[in-house]
């Protein structure tokens, strides 16, 4: 399978009037063909504005996008004009948002939203525009779906909503999908609802998809690889059975412990990461997470503070190099235990 | 108070005496009107519609379901935050649906309430200290300034927040502080009750752990009691003793947390459960779900029949024409509404 897309030395900064946020600090990563990306993180990692640098929204000012390349099909969408991305935006690329409620037009009807998108990349007149417009939303379940083409957004709950926004993403056979942490509006019976059917249209279309979301669990069911952002960096990346089978960065250690478990009754006391997320208006010298590291804490590690730990393939038995993560301690030698 | 076995909601072996709050009955219906100048009500929300549950000295109890359901509702109606339409709630003893004035006020230093967002629940224009010992200056507490503000400070450094922050503003703290100083409010009158409505889920996940870890800490410390409302299954499995499901304004299963989990009856709990994901690549590949189709109905007309029957995946004739089924034991403290159990 060839690499559809491919991030390199990502940094994206805002410029504010409190000061510049370091919002993504050097993002590298690749994405195979028909692969499924989840990206997790808590608010402030960088996981949203990643994304966006991808599909050329970062708003400017105050962003701006201040090094690296988004290499996608053998460009690079970050020196494109505006006109050219813009033909790539909702054609080749296409993103799902969080808050379905605001990221529709209230006053447009759905219908006018879904067949924007059919005229301008397809060239389809109105008749064919509406007619594939019902045809996708029928394929997303959305019941008696020609007249409900002429409903405006509030009339649908927001699980419709977020498959009318699916159905619009859908609309031009995208080749990479971005799910910004399309279910964490939603309930979990909607939620699992929503995930069942991505999962199956994600097949059916043949696309490769990032799926970005603080909550792993979701992306335990749904991802093929899954990349741990932190501070604005990678903290580790590998299939979703490395990850969470075989974690070896502190930080991915206790976010897994501090997570209660649906099937375990959890006697025992969650382990907690002690501290707050970093301020992002400083870039820090070392590694990001080190305020908060106990592994650093226990090892003394000077390291830490001073210099930034690259991102360093974990040996497994299988030989690929798929699993990377960005440490200075090696806390496989039964460290983490220790602690 | 008697001290007969009730015969809803409890063990062989607890008695009403153990009870710190009984709720009967419980309703809270929110009119619609309609008219511009002749304001009529013209039908009603029926947010919470017949909920009946008690709560154990020193446990933990679970309140879980979908947005609209109901339960934050219920877990303010039980603090005559909003007055019940019908019904009772009787706490220590004491029943507070007909309460009202300084007798209520007073019951309010032994109940508290813990909010979601700790954006919205903190007074940008008061610093921590004044937050903090307000509920004390209201129920005249500690008349010495130089007292309460001691106190205070152990309040604070009991939550874990540095008492040197007391004359800091909310917006000078991250989300996981604010909701410290949102617990220090509540612990300041000394309450033997407090709601949690959703607590945690407005915080990072790193930080969610920090605060559960502190409420079960400060439960052991001060033996408290509390109503833990929230959709996060997960943390209600860790942190509850017992759980309540709601649905659409009424309660559908109800026992201990680890029956209820292992051993669901309901098919809303059921599918409820299976929605839910685990952080564990292994488990999710081989993991059967039961996806329910469509969306909670609107709480102003639910359905004729039982409540689920319009997403139910297991429903007979009997559930569109038999409303309420009743809570019936199936197992020693777990309850079930379900017309298919018996």
């Amino acid at each position: 399978m060839g690499v559809i897309l491919e991030v390199r030395d990502l940094v994206v900064r805002f410029y504010t009037q409190e000061g510049t946020v370091y919002a993504v600090n050097g993002v590298s990563y690749d994405l195979d063909e028909g692969e499924t990306l989840g990206i997790v993180g808590e608010s402030g990692s960088g996981k949203s504005v990643s994304s966006l640098a991808v599909m050329g929204l970062i708003p400017s000012p105050p962003g701006k996008v201040e090094a690296g390349s988004v290499i996608f099909e053998g460009r690079d969408l970050l020196q494109l004009k505006p006109d050219q991305m813009r033909l790539i935006r909702g054609k080749e690329i296409a993103m799902i948002f969080q808050d379905p409620m605001t990221s529709l037009n209230p006053v447009l009807t759905i219908g006018t939203q879904i067949t924007e998108s059919l005229k301008l990349h397809e060239g389809m007149s109105t008749s064919q525009s509406r007619k594939r417009a019902a045809d996708l939303l029928d394929m997303v379940g959305i019941p008696d779906a020609y007249r409900r083409l002429d409903d405006y957004p509030h009339q649908f709950s927001g699980g419709m909503r977020q498959r009318v926004m699916i159905a619009m993403g859908l609309s031009c056979n995208p080749k990479l999908l971005i799910a910004d942490e399309p279910t964490t509006a939603l309930d979990v019976t909607i939620q699992a609802q929503i995930i069942e059917l991505v999962k199956a249209l994600k097949d059916e279309f043949n696309m490769a998809m990032i799926w970005i979301t603080h909550d792993l669990g979701v992306v335990a069911g749904i991802a093929d690889r899954i990349q741990v952002m932190y501070g604005g960096r990678i903290m580790e990346s590998g299939s979703s059975h490395e990850v969470f089978g075989d974690s070896r960065h502190p930080y991915t250690v206790g976010l897994l412990g501090s997570l209660p478990r649906l099937d375990s009754s959890g006697e025992e006391k969650l382990t907690q990461i002690e501290g707050s997320p970093p301020d992002m208006h400083s870039e820090p010298d070392g590694c990001p997470f080190a305020p908060r590291c106990d592994i650093r804490e226990h090892l003394n590690l000077e390291k830490c503070w001073v210099e930034r730990p690259p991102l360093e393939t974990v040996p497994n038995a299988s030989g690929d190099q798929s699993h990377v993560m960005s440490c200075w301690a090696d806390i496989s030698e039964g460290v983490a235990e220790n602690v | 108070m008697s001290s007969q076995v009730m015969t809803a909601g409890n063990g062989s072996t607890t008695t009403s005496n153990d009870y710190i709050l009984e709720v009967t009955d419980l309703k809270k219906h929110f009119p619609i009107s309609a008219g511009i100048v002749f304001q009529r009500q013209v039908g009603a929300v029926r947010a919470v519609d017949g909920v009946s549950f008690h709560v154990v000295r020193g446990e933990t109890l679970g309140l879980v379901g979908e947005s609209g359901c109901g339960k934050s509702t219920t877990g303010r109606t039980i603090l005559q935050l909003y007055r019940p339409t019908e019904g009772s709630v009787k706490f220590e003893g004491q029943e507070l649906s007909t309460m009202a004035g300084n007798d209520l006020r007073q019951m309010r230093r032994r109940m508290q309430i813990i909010f979601q967002d700790p954006f919205a629940s903190l007074n940008p224009r008061m610093t921590v200290g004044s937050i903090v010992s307000e509920p004390l200056q209201i129920h005249k507490i500690y008349s010495n300034k130089k007292e309460r503000q001691q106190y205070v400070e152990q309040l604070m450094e009991k939550v874990g927040l540095n008492p040197y922050f007391i004359n800091r503003y909310p917006h000078e703290f991250s989300g996981g502080q604010r909701q410290r100083i949102g617990i220090a409010r509540a612990l300041a009158l000394e309450p033997s009750f407090i709601v949690a409505d959703e607590p945690i889920s407005a915080l990072d996940v790193s930080i969610q752990a920090q605060v559960v870890n502190l409420m079960e800490e400060l439960q052991d410390e001060l033996n408290l009691t509390y109503l833990f409302i929230a959709h996060d299954l997960s943390m209600v499995r860790h942190i509850c003793d017992r759980v309540a499901v709601m649905y659409l304004g009424k309660i559908v299963e109800l026992g201990p947390v680890d029956e209820v989990y292992e051993n669901p009856q309901h098919p809303y709990t059921q599918a409820l459960l299976s929605a839910v994901p685990v952080p564990d690549p292994t488990v999710e590949e081989n993991r059967q779900r039961i996806i329910i189709t469509g969306d909670l109905p609107n709480p102003a007309s639910p359905p004729v029949g039982c409540n689920f029957n319009t997403r139910c995946p297991v429903s007979v004739d009997l559930c569109y024409e038999e409303p309420d089924p009743p809570l019936i034991e199936v197992q020693p403290d777990h309850f079930v509404s379900c017309h298919r159990v018996t």
